[in-house]
This record gives C-alpha cells, structure tokens and sequence, in this order.
C-alpha cells in the first residue's frame, strides 16, 4: 500500500506534539535533576560550578535527610498493610448480601474523590486540642487533653490514620472487581464440601486475589511518596521534621531555603525509588499476564 | 453475612461518612454549635457567606475551571493523535517512543517540581493558568489508553470508513474518552502541589490553593467558616460523583490498572 512510505512522516507528525510536551516536561527535567545534582547551587557572588557527588556527599551526612527517608518508611509501613486489609474488608462486605449496599459503597469510596486539602481541613479538627472530636473522644476515659499533631509520637500516627479514610475505598474497587471476577462455582463447591468461610476465605479467596493484592501494593507504595499534600495544612512537616516527607523536603528545600542543587540531588534518590517500584510494577502485570 | 457483620459494615460506612457529616454540621449551624451537637441548634448561611467573602472563592472556581476545560481539551486533542499513531502508523523508532511516553507514568510532572519550575519562569510562564496546565497535557496515560482502544477496533472498518480520515474512530472510542475525562478532571480539579509552586496571585490560583491558604491554621478563621469553604469548594466533583457513582468508580478503576 502507498500509505506505508508515507506512515513514517505521517507517524512522528501526529506525535509530535505530544512528545515536544513529554520531552519538555517529563525527560528534559529528569536529565537536567541528575546533571544540576552535580552542580552547587548559584548566588549573587559565587556562580553555580561544577563540585562531583559533593551534593550526595552532603546528603548522606544531612541528618534531616535520613529522617524524612526513615518518615516516609514508617509512613508505608503504617498505611499500605491496614489499607489493603480494610480494602479487602469493605469489597468482601460489598459484595456480599448486604442491605443498602450501594450506599454503603458510596460512603467507603466518597473520600477518593476529595482532595487531600479539604481531607486535611476535615481532619484538622478532629486533632485539634481541647476543641477537637479526638480530645473530646479521649475526655470521655478521663485522659487530659492532647497536641496530637504537635507530639512528634503521635503526629505520625494522626496522619497514617486520615490516610486510611482516604485511600482505603480506592483499593477497594480493585478488590470488588477481582471478586465479582471470581467463578461462583467455588463457592457453593466449598459449601458443598462444607468448608468455613473463614477457611474458604483463606485458602482459595485470598490466594486468587494475590495478583490484585500486589497490584494495590505497588501502588500504596508509589502513593506514599507522593502525597504530601495534606503536609502543608497539618504539620508543615513538624514538629522538629517528625513528620515530614521525602517529597515535602524537597519541597521545602527549594522553595523556602532555595537551595536547588541539594533539592535536585533529593529528587535523584526520589526518581530513584519510584523507577524501582517501576520496575516491580511492570513484572508484576507481566505475571500477571502469564496468570492468564 | 451474619447480623454482626452487617452491623460492622453499616458502622464503617458510617464512620467513613463522619468527617464530611461532622463538616456540612459546622457549616450550617453558627460556631457556638461547632463543637456542641444540639438537634434545636439553628441553621445558618452565615458561614457560606463569610467564607465566599473572606477568600476570594468565585475566583479560584474559575481558575479551576479554566484550568480542568484547558487541560482536558488539550489532552484530548493530543492524546488521540498520538494514540493513532501508535495504534495505527508503523513508524521507525515506534517502540521507543511509545516506552519513553510509558516513562512519565513514572515520573510524574509533580515529582519534578524544580525543574518545571526554572522551565516556566524561562518560558515567562509562572503564576499564569497556562504554566500550571503545560506539563500535563501530553498525558501518557491518556496516549496508553487510547492506544489500547484504537487498537481493539478492527481495521475492516477502518478500510470502509478510510474517506473520512480519523472522526469515525472517536465515536468508537467514546466510553474510553469519556472514563479518561473523569479522571482527568477529578485529578486536576484536586491537584495541589505543582499549582502551588507555580502560582503566586489570586488571578491564577485554583481552588485547592486557595483553600490551602485560608484553612490554614494560622489563617485563624473559625472552624464554621473553614467547613463552609471547604465543602464549596469540594461540591462540584462531589454531587457529579454522587450522581455517576458507578461510572466514577469505573472509571478510576481503569485508571489505576492503566
């Protein structure tokens, strides 16, 4: 066909402008990240020059740094296991024979289509001391009244358990549509053969769901590297950096102390680790195919 | 599902919808009742009105909707020419660019929040509507999605139809354009971190920034106000999601999958 020599100009041309966009704001920036990560960072009087891994030298001995690294650990750790887990809890609750289902659907999933500013708004005050629904909860066991997100012990704590209203109804549709994908034929043969449905639950339920409980996982993983919105209404990161994230750092890094060098040398190690979880991400869906 | 297990989904239902209950409460009762439940506490538009003038909330509505229409548009436009080319054109270096696009599901544009930024105060794009939209508009889950739509639609009728170029393939794609559409709006309507960064007036910030700055604690604005602002600015997606549950939630879905 004559389409063929001309599919090649063709082909670039209507990509053209998406990929003069891609390149400008997606690649260009992550080569210019790693080469201003070698660079120091230019004032007034000393120009930016050339200094090696000196950035990365400093980020290794930048105390911070190890902190907000080690937040963002505890941060994933706390959330992504109690949000598959109540992820799992609601699509079984969902699916099964449940008076006014749609509505208790609607409610588990309404948090995802907030945005994390209005989250932390709303949840601002449940913190809150003296004042707010947790210290009012608290007072009813005769405990004193708490700084819960001033405390840098519950401060983390405050914001994993928000981040579970929010996330948990998300995962939850992947759950609901792997269950609902299920043969029912299963069930009523576990039935049949009279096996709980806790011990169904456990050995052919939960197994089956493993390609989307690793798929949730990658994906919590990803998010809680990402969000930090909620940061700038809660914490700003505080007390004394208890709470503070890997991407807020950088965040406040350039922005506040405007030292863009180190700010690119973090968000080396930031495209770093999402790359990996990448890389997981895309064995994981080739497994997946080979499920099929 | 015993009687205690739906007791326990009614209750986490119920507690799920707490925090939006508890705020529509304070919006709509004066801040004496914030704190203080009462059935015969009376109702109020005060707080609606107060937060409508303390922060300028017209505005930041049409900035995100300037901003949600610009970026959707744009990305339809784009999405679709790049996802026929590589559903449909073979093209030396296909394979490539289609994995340097799949790159940015990686890297998303709010990661690279410094260099963006040096890009559009280069380009005289800072605090501008346009400079907050730019770097999302070439979306390569909008290119991937697409793709895989364009290429489950057999070429026979693509043989028929050659005369007319391209337009009969949207329509084939329609439930496709319209998922993407849903997620793209939800996701710029709520986004935060890179208008933040980029804007620096009231003229061009969306309604997350805005309400970034006036719930902040240090705005010391009541709680009553905060709520009414809040759930203003929450409304819009929040009645479409009401209304369209089920394709909302298809929708996302398919997004997270990609």
């Amino acid at each position: 066909m004559t389409t063929k020599t001309w599919s090649v100009p063709y082909g670039w041309l209507l990509l053209a402008p998406a990929a003069i966009l891609l390149v400008g704001f997606t690649h260009y920036p992550a080569a210019a990240t790693l080469v201003h990560s070698l660079f120091s960072t230019g004032t007034a009087v000393r120009p930016s020059r050339f200094v090696g891994l000196a950035n990365y030298a400093a980020l290794a001995d930048d105390p911070v740094f190890w902190q907000v690294l080690g937040n963002n650990f505890w941060f994933a750790l706390g959330t992504i296991p109690t949000s598959i887990a109540l992820a799992l809890l609601m699509a079984i609750w969902v699916n099964g024979r449940l008076p006014a289902r749609a509505l208790v659907r609607m409610s588990y999933f309404t948090p995802t289509v907030l945005p994390m500013i209005a989250v932390a708004n709303l949840w601002l005050y449940f913190y809150t001391p003296q004042i707010g629904l947790l210290d009012k909860l608290t007072a009813l066991f005769g405990a004193g009244s708490h700084n819960w997100l001033g405390d840098p012990h519950t401060v983390m704590g405050c914001l994993i358990a928000m981040t579970l209203w929010k996330e948990a109804g998300f995962f939850m549709i992947f759950y609901l549509a792997a269950l609902q994908s299920l043969p029912p034929e299963l069930e009523e043969a576990a039935r049949v053969e009279g096996a709980s449905r806790w011990y169904f639950f456990r050995r052919v339920t939960f197994p089956l769901l493993m390609p989307t409980t690793l798929f949730v996982l990658v994906n919590a993983t990803i998010n809680s590297f990402k969000l930090v919105d909620h940061l700038f209404i809660l914490t700003k990161g505080g007390p004394d950096n208890a709470s503070n994230l890997l991407l807020y750092y950088i965040y406040q890094v350039a922005f506040s102390f405007f030292d863009t060098s180190y700010a690119s040398t973090l968000t080396v190690v930031l495209l770093l680790l999402l790359g990996a979880f990448a890389i997981l991400q895309f064995q994981l869906i080739e497994k997946r195919v080979h499920y099929r | 599902m015993n009687i205690l297990e739906k007791a326990a989904a009614w209750l986490l239902a119920l507690l799920w919808l707490l925090p939006l209950l508890y705020a529509t409460w304070a919006a709509f009762h004066p801040p004496a009742y914030a704190t203080h439940l009462d059935a015969l506490a009376p109702l109020t538009l005060a707080n609606f009105e107060k937060a409508w003038s303390y922060a300028p909330f017209p505005r930041h509505l049409l900035n995100t909707v300037i901003l949600v229409t610009m970026v959707l548009s744009a990305q339809l436009v784009l999405c679709t020419l790049a996802g026929f080319a590589f559903a449909r054109f073979e093209f030396a270096g296909r394979e490539i660019a289609f994995a340097l696009v799949l790159l940015q599901l990686m890297i998303m544009p709010e990661v690279l929040i410094v260099e963006n930024y040096l890009s559009m105060s280069r380009l005289g794009l800072v605090d501008s509507i346009l400079g907050i939209g730019l770097p999302y508009m070439a979306s390569a889950f909008g290119i991937f999605l697409l793709r895989q739509t364009f290429k489950t639609i057999p070429r026979e009728l693509e043989e028929a139809a050659r005369v007319e170029g391209c337009s009969w393939l949207v329509p084939l794609a329609r439930p496709t354009y319209l998922a993407y559409a849903l997620v793209s709006v939800s996701y710029h309507w709520n986004n935060f971190l890179w208008p933040l960064v980029v804007t620096n007036s009231v003229n061009t910030r969306p309604l997350t920034v805005g309400l970034a700055i006036f719930g902040a604690p240090e705005s010391g604005v009541d709680w009553s106000v905060i709520s009414a602002g809040t759930l203003m600015a929450v409304a819009p997606l929040l009645l479409a999601f009401l209304l369209f549950q089920r394709q909302f939630m298809q929708s996302f879905m398919q997004a997270g999958i990609k």
